[in-house]
């Protein structure tokens, strides 16, 4: 099998459509492990991986947490401590630290954008940004991309809509860029303040009304909404994001028949999603979580496994 | 002290629009004569400045030199030898110290510890005290120590009532004020230009209209104040503006803008992988911003260039993006980078008199400093140039104690090659040369 040249995963922005096209291929054979009574291969026996979270997480983690299990890589995690202000030990001085008791990879998530990119700098192991700041999430982009290449059979001339809070979102800029490299349609809704001060910079079109944005979809996604956007003014009041802004059935009526729903979790459910949506049929909300794995135990291997044979 | 001869330069004095080759007798520290051909007196100390350009002692007149209270990143001496292999002669250094410059005592403890610095040093009295922007600081008795202008630089002036006073109670005691343009509450936490660049790269954007619309504040307090203005690091083409429409209806101000502004762009922060060195505020801009601020120099709207040396620790830098702090260093790297623009012709109207204004005549003017002229008569400080040289940016020689440079690596045109103060040698060949009295 191939494998990826390169040595970090930082953003699907760099990636290539055939880079991805691999993934999405890898991480269906690596599916097929995980329905396997033992989901046990020893690809990755010998093999040490650092998770590093410098935020709360708990599907990622646990995600990313199975894939070395599943692959039989050793691995430990971290939660780290970050911040501006106490001045403790420094992210480079933390992974080097880690990196000389013979890490080879380094899973980070952490709260500054770019700070993968900062890390990939200062360490020979491989570095996958598990979500840097309001930069990328590229293994969530690469998830939802296989969760909708795996119903849809494809992802080139589809509409995917993305509603909600782009401005702070990772998982929508790793999607923007993703789902485009693979012939994807994307449209991007919701208030004109949650929305990145320059969206032509993403090749994409913005609608205010998401029952302008769905017509036509294959698939909506919708994003969490953080409490803290309200307290900053961005909108006045979760109850009237609900009724403007979130999806419920009677907003996605334009919206393809077998239109797929998805989420990156965690729901609100009531404000971005009505739980009708979540739970229906359409939703592909919890194969999403399961794709996660497939996508992350591909990479693992794409990056560690088939270098050295 | 030997008298010094300077023979065979070409010589740029723009303040005089002199541009012929001359020599020049120095002694006693002041420019005794400048003509196109003299005796040399044997007992001189002679430099054979053929084939090199000859100009007034560059004065940088936004510094931060971080002393007291930061001198793990740079002090008055390593600052000063810093501007001295730079080709500055002279720098007038922000009062955003700790404690702050914001009191007689503190004006007399730079020019003490400046006095046998490697560079003249001219001290900037904070405007409020503290630099809290809420009482207006002893402008008066600061003046009186010495003081050659007032700012808060670093933080704004958010109360417009106290920009008010301070710019009306600053014309009574004949000082200009230096204004850092930003509203705090535009700004917002940004850690870069706010477009598409930051758009792309998830990092928070600083808006143009931060500082436009403090800049558009204060020039409307100016037209009700009267008194003199001066606009440190002008980044955007609306603040080009603004300050063009104000100079037309007949405004005293100035302003500055700095090499960075001058040659950098946002992209540089994509390109640069979140490198901090790129982190500076006001931010490095778009495109369009750049193409402006070289027009706005062009034609006058712009007076002067500045460095905003910000120098910073390493350690400091070496961290996530957000958590770094802004500024750039630039007393080594301000001449190099201007006169490689020069050479490389890439801008059609920016002729070395030009430049020479720029860093010499105009930060005079603005801050009423002694020298920008090598007019008979006036202090000895001068700066030699070799328009040929090439100067390779690395960090890892300079006199700063800090590295902080989105340049580091670049190949230039142009060095200079002595700088001299007071008729002493301060800088030959990129060496600094301790003075005679030893600092």
């Amino acid at each position: 099998m191939q494998t990826l040249r390169r040595k970090d995963i930082l953003g699907l922005e760099e990636m290539s459509a055939e880079e991805i096209n691999l993934i999405l291929e890898t991480a269906r054979s690596m599916r097929e492990i995980m329905q396997r009574k033992i989901k046990k291969v020893p690809v990755l026996r010998g093999r040490s991986v650092l998770n590093l979270f410098y935020e709360p997480s708990t599907r990622t983690k646990a995600s990313f947490e199975l894939a070395q299990k599943y692959m039989s890589s050793d691995s430990v995690s971290v939660a780290g401590t970050s911040s501006s202000l106490v001045k403790g030990e420094t992210l480079k001085d933390t992974v080097r630290n880690v990196e000389i008791m013979g890490i080879e990879c380094v899973i980070m998530r952490h709260p500054v954008s770019g700070s993968s990119h900062y890390l990939a700098r200062n360490v020979e192991a491989s570095v996958i940004n598990a979500g840097d700041g309001m930069h990328e999430h590229p293994t969530q982009g690469l998830l939802d991309m296989f969760t909708i290449w795996e119903k849809k059979g494809r992802l080139e001339e589809l509409k995917v809509a993305i509603v909600g809070d782009i401005r702070h979102s990772r998982v929508a800029r790793s999607n923007l860029w993703g789902l485009q490299k693979m012939g994807a349609e994307v449209v991007v809704a919701g208030p004109p303040t949650l929305m990145p001060p320059d969206l032509n910079a993403f090749g994409v079109k913005h609608f205010t009304v998401i029952e302008e944005a769905v017509d036509g979809a294959d698939v909506v996604m919708a994003l969490r909404l953080q409490k803290e956007r309200q307290e900053s003014g961005l909108f006045p009041s979760m109850r009237e994001y609900a009724e403007l802004y979130g999806l419920t059935p009677q907003r996605i009526t334009r919206a393809k028949e077998d239109l797929l729903i998805m989420h990156p979790g965690p729901m609100n459910r009531g404000i971005e999603i009505s739980s009708e949506l979540a739970d229906g049929p359409q939703s592909v909300v919890l194969e999403q979580a399961a794709s996660g794995v497939a996508v992350r135990m591909a990479l693992l291997y794409l990056l560690l496994g088939g270098t050295k044979e | 002290m030997k008298p010094l001869f300077i023979t065979g330069g070409r010589v740029v004095d723009p303040a005089r629009n002199f541009d012929d080759s001359a020599d020049i007798l120095i002694r006693e520290g002041v420019v005794e004569k400048l003509e196109k051909e003299l005796k040399q007196p044997p007992e001189a100390e002679v430099i054979d400045a053929a084939g090199l350009v000859v100009t007034p002692g560059l004065i940088d007149i936004h510094v931060h030199l971080r002393d007291p209270g930061q001198e793990y990143k740079e002090d008055i001496l390593s600052g000063t030898r810093a501007a001295a292999a730079g080709g500055f002669t002279a720098l007038a250094a922000m009062a955003n110290t700790d404690p702050a410059g914001d009191d007689p005592s503190m004006i007399r403890y730079i020019y003490e510890r400046a006095a046998n610095a490697a560079a003249k040093v001219y001290p900037l009295g904070a405007l409020t005290k503290g630099l809290e922007g809420k009482e207006m600081a002893e402008l008066g008795r600061m003046k009186s120590a010495g003081a050659v202008g007032f700012s808060d630089d670093g933080r704004p002036v958010v109360d417009g009532t106290i920009m008010r006073n301070a710019l009306q109670y600053a014309c009574g005691i004949d000082a200009p004020v230096i204004a850092h343009e930003e509203d705090s509450y535009l700004f917002a936490g940004g850690v870069m230009h706010e477009g598409s660049v930051s758009s792309v790269l998830g990092l928070k954007g600083i808006p143009s209209a931060a500082e436009e619309a403090m800049m558009a504040r204060d020039l409307l307090i100016l037209k009700l104040t009267g008194g003199s203005l001066h606009l440190a690091h002008v980044s955007t083409a609306g603040s080009v503006e603004l300050v063009r429409n104000a100079k037309a209806e007949g405004l005293q101000l100035t302003a500055e803008v700095t090499p960075h502004h001058l040659l950098l762009t946002d992209r540089l922060v994509k390109n640069s992988g979140y490198n901090t060195n790129t982190k500076v505020n006001p931010p490095l801009r778009t495109e369009y911003d750049r193409q402006a601020l070289w027009a706005g120099l062009l034609d006058g709207t712009i007076d002067a260039i500045a460095s905003d040396h910000a120098p910073h620790h390493p350690d400091d830098k070496d961290v996530e993006y957000d958590f770094a702090p802004f500024g750039i260093a630039g007393l080594e790297t301000t001449l190099p980078l201007m006169l490689d623009e020069v050479a490389s012709g890439r801008i059609k109207k920016f002729t070395l008199p030009l430049l020479v204004e720029k860093l010499t005549s105009a930060p005079a003017r603005i801050l009423d400093l002694p020298g920008g002229t090598l007019a008979p008569g006036s202090p000895a400080d001068l700066t030699i140039i070799d328009l040929n040289r090439e100067f390779i940016v690395n960090p890892e020689t300079w006199y700063s104690k800090s590295r902080n440079t989105p340049f580091a690596g670049k190949r230039l045109t142009g060095a200079p090659v002595y700088t001299i103060v007071g008729g002493r040698i301060t800088m030959k060949e990129g060496v600094v040369t301790e003075n005679e009295k030893g600092a």
